[in-house]
This record gives structure tokens, C-alpha cells and sequence, in this order.
């Protein structure tokens, strides 16, 4: 049974902060990062639109697949030292939200950070891989805020006024 | 015969079998379609005396691009958006957005889907932004941002040497649809990606950024300048590409960065022998009954109705073959008619292959098929964007054009 703290860009230090506050002490913390197949896709794609160019070494999409896995491994190493726990790092590839899911399998807790406008609450907390990993997380999930959350007051007005009857 | 030899060639420069150059197979079979006479010796050699020049010309733009990107010219421009968007995602899309438009508009597509993708990249990571807005941005301005000048894709080259417009005419036409589509591909990314954009942006400012290499963008500027002067000399724009390339290449050899083999090899000879060649079968192609067969399905005429078909027509082809042979298709049966259609041609051709991954069903199918470099790609959210994108990106900036016309005249 471990804690897996969901490590992406731009939010994950609230993610493991989390961890640190929340994972009993003892328990495995694992680390995880997912670089989405459509970073290396998208450039491979427009490469093989230039029809004719030849020189496969020239694919973008090679590179992009370098540099993706170098980014994730310091991303991972920063968010480690933020730790400052022993811990596991696991670095996926392929469809992020499914790969997220498949990896949470058996845990005891998933940690992730709910994305949309920080500058108040609601609505549209998730985006679509958050929402897929909410919703078919095979554990308990721990939704945290990027960063302190706004005031209550930021909750914009009820749509239409109540109905009386 | 030739219809089938263009689909020969056309499946051998998807497939690439063997990992043959496209040339190997389209120069035989443009030497094919000669030999038998399936198009005449006057024809092929007026389609050799209209390409050479834009054949030169592109290679010039790819070695200027080359040298540029030796020059550190990318770099320079990955840390520059790196220095001033720091822990501001939306900050960052628009420098993409700037960025690339430039890059593409000056130094073609080639120059940022293979040189500056990656170092759009490398800046996301470095500003622990998601990349994967940047990157759809980076990709997708390679075709549309791709409009405003004739140096700016191949497919415009083509249309300017069959056209009757000059360099800076072509740009007044073009540039207010070059602007309408980036506009559009703006609002629509923005939205699409609001989730990443808003994540933030977690690392700390990075190192001082180096230098821009100020020899590259004097001579970038100075081959701009040179494109205007040359057209309206009437002399070919091209010699104020050669002359931008061969600058940076005197410094980059006396400064022994560079080799001359290095040089000859950017300005990739199997590619410009693979246009050449692909131009003569889709000469003969059209010679021989396509463009009776086209006649009746391309819209004639200047008016906004005529255009938004013709356009629309061109998308349509770019996607289902390759926006390079549709272009060659479409040319002959648009320039006696006049720019406008010429260039609502360009405008299908280069904002439609964002409607598919790739750029063309026959690529992406084959790629689904041999499961190229493992990956399965996200085609569900590659073409809701371009769904999304595309057809309001192409609407748009025909009634732009249409209203340039009107301006400017054609």
C-alpha cells in the first residue's frame, strides 16, 4: 500500500506538500510522472506532413522524446527534494489519464491537484485528464488546491433565481 | 498511366519504402511519363523552366533557416520567451504564438516544425509550464502562419511563380488573412487548452539569456529587405535568398563552424530533386484529363463565393492526398483566372492540413498501420482541435483575402 502523489507541471508542489502532511509516516510514497504520447506525437505528425523532406534523423519528434524524458526526471528529482522523504519516482509514458489510473491500482491514497482559474472556486475544477482519473481512480483520491484556495465568497452567484412554487 | 504513376509516387513518398528517399522512385517515374510521351518534351521542359527557379529558391531558405539555427538564432529565441514569461503559461502561448508566426512567415514551416518545435519544448520544461499547448501552437502555426509570404511555405512558392503577383503584392494580399487565421488559431487554442494554461508555472527564473546572435537577424532583415527591393526591380526574389545564405555561410565557414558539406546537405537534394519530379507527373496527370475532370468541380470566378469553394476544395484535397500535389493540382486550373482564386488555393492548402494529424488521411493511415515510433497518438483530441479550428480559421480569412482584393486589388 502506497501513496502515489501525482506529479504534474505547474501544480505539483501542493501535491507534495500533501503527501508530506497527509501520508502516515512509514508508508511508501511514490512519486509519478506521465509525459503524454501526443508531445513526441504531434511533432512527429507535422514532420511526416512535409512530404518528400526524407532524413528521418530530422524528425522533431525524436528530439521531443529526449528532451520529454529528461524534463520528467528533473521534475521528479525537484519535487523529491521538496519532499525531503525517501521515496519512489516512476516516470510513464502513453495516455496520461490512463496511465494514471493503472498506476494507483492498489494504493492507498492518490494525491492530485484539481487545475482550472486559481483565482477562484469552482466551476471547471477539472480539466479532461483530471476528470478521468477522478472518476475511474481504482483508490481514495486527495484533491488539493495548487495554492492556498480563495475565499468562499469567489463562488460566482446561483445561475437563475430560486423558484417558488 | 501517368494518374497511376502519381499515385505510385505519391504512395512512395508516404510509405518511403525501405527508407528510399522520395527521389528514388518519382525522378524514374517523371523520366517515365517523358519517355512515353504521356507529356510532351515542350510541356516538361516549361514545367522544369517554372520550377528551377523556385526549387533554388527554396533551397536558399533552407540553408538561410540552417544557418540561423547554427547561429544560435533558436536559441536565442527559446530563452528570450523563457526570460519573460516566467511562472505566466498564457504569457508564454502568446510569445509561442509571436514567435513562430515570424519564424515560419520568414524562414518557412520547415524551419519551425523541425528547428523550433523542439526548443518550444525545451523553454515549457525549463519554465515548468505544460508544453502541451505550446507544442499543438507550434505545429499548427507552421501551416497556418504559413500565408504571408511566398518564401514562407513551398506550396506558396509554387503559387507565386504561376501567378502574375509580385513579392510585396503577394504579402499586402496575404497579410491580413495571415493575421485572421493566427487570430483565430489564438482564441480557439486558448480556450481549448485552459486547463494547462492555467496550471501555472512552477520553476524558479533560469539563467541570463544569451545573446541574440545579431549577425542572423541583420541578415534575416536585410534578406526581408532584399525581397522587397528585388520584386520591385523585377529581378527573381530568390537571388535575395542566395545572397542571405551565402553571407551566413562566408562567416560560419571562415569562422570553421561549419563545412561546405554540411551546407550543400541543408539544402536537402533529394527533396528539391523530389518536387521537381513530382511536378512533371502531376503536369502530365493534368495534361492528360484531370483538369477537364477538376474543371467542373473547381468554382471560377473572383466573387466570395468562388473563392470560399475553391478554398474549401483545396482543404478538402490537402487533406485527402498531401498539400503538395494538391497544389500542383490546382495551380493550372486557378492562375489563368486570376490571384485571388490562386490564392484561396493557398489558403486551403495551408490551413487545411491541420485538419488531420499529419496532414493527410494516406500518411496517417499508413502510420496507423505500421505503428510508426510506437505511439498512439490522441487523434480524438488532435482533430477536435482541428475540427474547432480549421474550417472558422479558413472561412475567415477568405472573406479576408476577398476584402484584400478589394483593397489592394488583385
Amino acid at each position: 500500500m502506497a501513496v502515489i502523489v501525482w506529479i504534474t507541471e505547474g501544480t505539483w508542489p501542493a501535491c507534495v506538500d500533501a503527501a508530506r502532511t497527509h501520508a502516515p509516516a512509514g508508508t511508501e510514497i511514490v512519486l509519478l510522472h506521465v509525459t503524454g504520447h501526443e508531445i513526441p506525437g504531434v511533432a512527429h505528425g507535422a514532420f511526416a506532413g512535409l512530404l518528400g523532406r526524407g532524413h528521418p534523423e530530422r524528425d522533431p519528434g525524436t528530439r521531443l522524446e529526449d528532451l520529454a524524458a529528461t524534463s520528467a526526471r528533473q521534475l521528479l528529482d525537484a519535487a523529491a527534494d521538496r519532499l525531503g522523504r525517501t521515496c519512489t519516482r516512476m516516470e510513464r509514458t502513453g495516455r496520461i489519464e490512463r496511465e494514471v489510473v493503472t498506476a494507483a491500482q492498489g494504493a492507498q491514497l492518490l494525491i492530485l491537484a484539481r487545475d482550472g482559474d486559481h483565482t477562484h472556486l469552482g466551476p471547471h475544477s477539472l480539466g479532461p485528464a483530471s476528470r478521468f482519473v477522478v472518476d475511474h481512480a481504482p483508490c481514495p483520491v486527495l484533491l488539493v488546491w495548487p495554492e492556498p484556495a480563495p475565499g468562499i465568497a469567489t463562488i460566482p452567484p446561483p445561475p437563475h433565481p430560486p423558484h417558488h412554487r | 498511366m501517368s494518374a497511376g504513376l502519381l499515385v505510385v509516387v505519391l504512395a512512395c513518398a508516404v510509405v518511403r519504402p525501405w527508407g528510399w528517399p522520395e527521389a528514388v522512385v518519382a525522378v524514374p517515374a517523371a523520366g517515365l511519363v517523358i519517355g512515353t510521351g504521356a507529356i510532351s518534351l515542350a510541356h516538361a521542359g516549361a514545367e522544369a523552366e517554372r520550377l528551377g527557379p523556385v526549387i533554388g529558391f527554396l533551397a536558399a531558405v533552407l540553408v538561410l533557416a540552417q544557418l540561423c539555427d547554427d547561429e544560435g538564432l533558436f536559441h536565442a529565441c527559446g530563452a528570450w520567451m523563457a526570460r519573460t514569461a516566467v511562472g505566466r503559461p498564457r504569457r508564454l502561448l502568446v510569445q509561442v504564438f509571436a514567435v513562430a508566426s515570424v519564424i515560419t512567415a520568414v524562414l518557412s514551416l520547415d524551419a519551425t516544425v523541425v528547428l523550433l518545435t523542439p526548443v518550444v519544448f525545451a523553454t515549457a520544461a525549463r519554465l515548468g509550464a505544460r508544453p502541451k499547448p505550446h507544442l499543438y501552437a507550434c505545429t499548427h502555426l507552421s501551416n497556418t502562419a504559413s500565408l504571408l509570404l511566398p518564401v514562407s511555405n513551398l506550396t506558396n512558392l509554387l503559387a507565386f511563380a504561376a501567378s502574375e503577383l509580385s513579392f510585396t503584392r503577394f504579402a499586402a494580399l496575404m497579410a491580413l488573412p495571415w493575421l485572421t487565421a493566427i487570430g483565430v488559431e489564438y482564441v480557439v487554442m486558448r480556450r481549448f487548452f485552459a486547463a494547462d494554461l492555467d496550471a501555472g508555472a512552477q520553476a524558479p527564473p533560469g539563467e541570463v539569456a544569451p545573446e541574440m546572435p545579431l549577425f542572423a537577424v541583420v541578415t534575416v532583415a536585410c534578406t526581408l529587405a532584399g525581397f522587397v527591393l528585388t520584386s520591385a526591380m523585377g529581378i527573381n526574389p530568390a537571388w535575395a535568398a542566395l545572397a542571405g545564405a551565402l553571407a551566413l555561410a562566408a562567416r560560419a565557414l571562415a569562422q570553421r563552424r561549419t563545412t561546405p558539406g554540411a551546407i550543400v546537405r541543408a539544402a536537402a537534394w533529394p527533396f528539391l530533386a523530389f518536387v521537381l519530379a513530382l511536378g512533371i507527373v502531376v503536369r502530365a496527370v493534368v495534361d492528360n484529363g484531370l483538369a477537364s475532370a477538376l474543371a467542373h468541380l473547381v468554382p471560377l470566378g473572383s466573387g466570395l463565393p468562388a473563392l470560399l469553394g475553391i478554398a474549401a476544395l483545396a482543404a478538402v484535397l490537402a487533406n485527402v492526398i498531401n498539400n503538395l500535389p494538391a497544389t500542383l493540382v490546382l495551380l493550372p486550373l486557378t492562375a489563368p483566372v486570376g490571384s485571388g482564386p490562386v490564392l484561396a488555393v493557398l489558403l486551403g492548402v495551408n490551413i487545411g492540413p491541420n485538419l488531420t494529424y499529419a496532414g493527410s488521411l494516406a500518411t496517417l493511415l499508413w502510420r496507423r498501420i505500421v505503428r510508426e515510433h510506437d505511439t498512439d497518438v490522441a487523434l480524438g483530441e488532435f482533430t477536435r482541435l482541428g475540427l474547432l479550428v480549421v474550417p472558422a480559421a479558413l472561412a475567415l480569412a477568405v472573406v479576408a483575402l476577398w476584402g484584400s482584393l478589394q483593397l489592394v486589388g488583385g
